[in-house]
């Protein structure tokens, strides 16, 4: 009999990298494309600009590179929960 | 031997559970969306409330499990679950007085199988059930979580690098926002379904329904109800300890953890697999300490976590087989409400208690000082 289910148990770890620690980071590098463009204070060299808490930069092309990044998340999230919905309602082989 | 009229006190006293639940683990999702300010309490408490409503429709894996999984059904008699529900909620309560993060789903589990062997012995319980979907996963899910938030928090960091404080901590709250949804999602598919397994269980010793039947719609749609309630009520105490006592959060380690959480619990959910959303949580937070430089962990309220997680299990089986005895031993019907008088009045008495120490939305964060409930500040000097 066994114990612990491997496969499951790798699925957890390998999935829960890719979402748990995946989808954000793709999040903070649509902040950080989001911050290109003269508009922001970046800390490399700013003068007196460093309190600010401005985020979005001007660039286009960051924009429309953090756009992108957010809708996957956003995609990612909406397909885990259809995907729950589906797993946790088996195709009904009992009767409602 | 059908009994309806404690059936009805037994899914009362199930709902009631469910509503302690709500409670304890509303600090799962948002401590640490109130703890940086990405969210005000009032409104984090408002919202998980609503998402753990709609969570508790959307997988019915988790009840299974509870239903069959863990004891043999054909030993379970309604005055089982009832003091099973007992043992549950008293362990759940007193955890909360003390601010103690502890596991709402091991309290119920516990309780089960503690009334369980009272009245059929230790083969009534179905070992292997428990040991591989309880507490492995128990065990190993906090350090998952722990190893993928301090990933996230590390990555989250070291990819902002050149923004600046403010701007980190403006976009990140955001971020947390969206996370802390995910979880209070989470939280509805894994630990409503407890319940709602309990009540099935429930409703198959009392032969409303037959055996290995999946929940029916009103015990869903209740036990959802309970849960959201209980959320909003707001289980201040718990908010607080995991929000400030055991790591100083900044808004990237906020969604760095609770991204953590909603990720292991949403896929174990999907094996069944009946998690502790407390533990992951917690493992969450923690890793989210180790994960960025510089940050503190109070490895002294970890312990004590730890100890209390470890206690939970066995601690709620004792009450649980100690009030199927009470029961047993009145007999019948009287027995079963005797046992639930004596819980309500365990119950009034802990929540009596707590007011001496009162922590709600306004005090949930204050300065941590050592304890629970934060140090009194006179009157002129209190901030917001």
């Amino acid at each position: 009999m066994s114990w612990i289910n491997l496969t499951a148990l790798w699925k957890i770890i390998v999935f829960g990298l890719i979402a748990g620690a995946g989808l954000p980071a793709l999040f903070a590098s649509g902040l950080y494309t989001l911050s290109w463009g003269p508009k922001t204070a970046r800390t490399a060299g700013a003068d007196g600009g460093a309190d600010s808490d401005v985020v979005i930069g001007g660039s286009v092309v960051g924009m429309v590179l953090a756009a992108i990044a957010f809708l996957i998340v956003l995609a990612a999230i909406g397909w885990s929960i259809y995907e729950i919905y589906t797993l946790g309602h088996p195709a009904t082989t009992t009767k409602k | 031997m059908s009994n309806d009229t404690v059936l009805v006190l037994v899914v009362i006293t199930a709902l009631a559970f469910d509503f302690t639940n709500g409670f304890h683990d509303t600090g799962n999702a948002m401590a640490t969306s109130i703890a940086t300010g990405a969210l005000g309490p009032r409104t984090a408490v408002a919202i998980s409330g609503v998402l753990n409503f709609v969570g508790a429709f959307l997988s019915l894996a988790v009840a299974a499990t509870i239903a069959s999984g863990l004891v043999a059904t054909g030993k379970v008699t309604l005055t089982v679950v009832a003091a099973g529900l007992a043992g549950g909620i008293i362990w759940n309560l007193l955890t909360w007085l003390l601010g103690i993060p502890s596991s709402s789903s091991h309290a119920l589990i516990g309780g089960v199988i503690g009334s369980t062997m009272a009245a059929a012995g230790g083969s009534a319980v179905l070992w292997h059930g428990l040991v591989s979907k309880v507490v492995l996963p128990a065990v190993l899910s906090p350090i998952i979580a722990a190893f993928v938030a301090a990933c996230g928090t590390w990555l989250l960091y070291r990819i902002t690098r050149s923004l600046t404080e403010g701007a980190r901590k403006h976009g990140f709250r955001i971020g947390q926002v969206g996370s802390a949804c995910v979880v209070s999602l989470a939280h509805g598919t894994n630990d409503a379904q407890k319940t709602m397994g309990v009540i099935t269980l429930a409703l198959i010793a009392n032969g409303t329904v037959a055996k290995g039947s999946n929940a029916p719609v009103w015990v869903i749609t209740c036990c959802a109800l309970a849960i959201a309630a209980g959320t909003y009520i707001g289980g201040w105490r718990v908010i607080r300890t995991l929000g400030k006592g055991l790591v100083e959060i900044e808004s990237p380690q906020g969604m760095a953890a609770e991204s953590a959480s909603a990720a292991v619990i949403l896929l174990s959910s999907t094996f069944g697999y009946s998690l502790s959303t407390t533990h992951v949580a917690t493992g969450s937070i923690i890793g989210t300490g180790l994960g960025k430089k510089g940050a503190e962990v109070r490895w002294n309220v970890a312990g004590r976590m730890a100890t209390a997680w470890v206690f939970t299990l066995p601690s709620a089986a004792i009450v649980g087989a100690i009030a199927y005895g009470i029961a047993y031993g009145i007999g019948g019907t009287l027995g079963v409400i005797i046992d639930l008088i004596v819980l309500a009045g365990i119950a009034g008495f802990i929540y009596w208690r707590s007011r001496g120490s009162k922590v709600d939305h306004n005090n949930v964060n204050s300065e941590w000082t050592g304890g629970v409930a934060p140090e009194p500040v006179p009157a002129e000097t209190a901030a917001a």
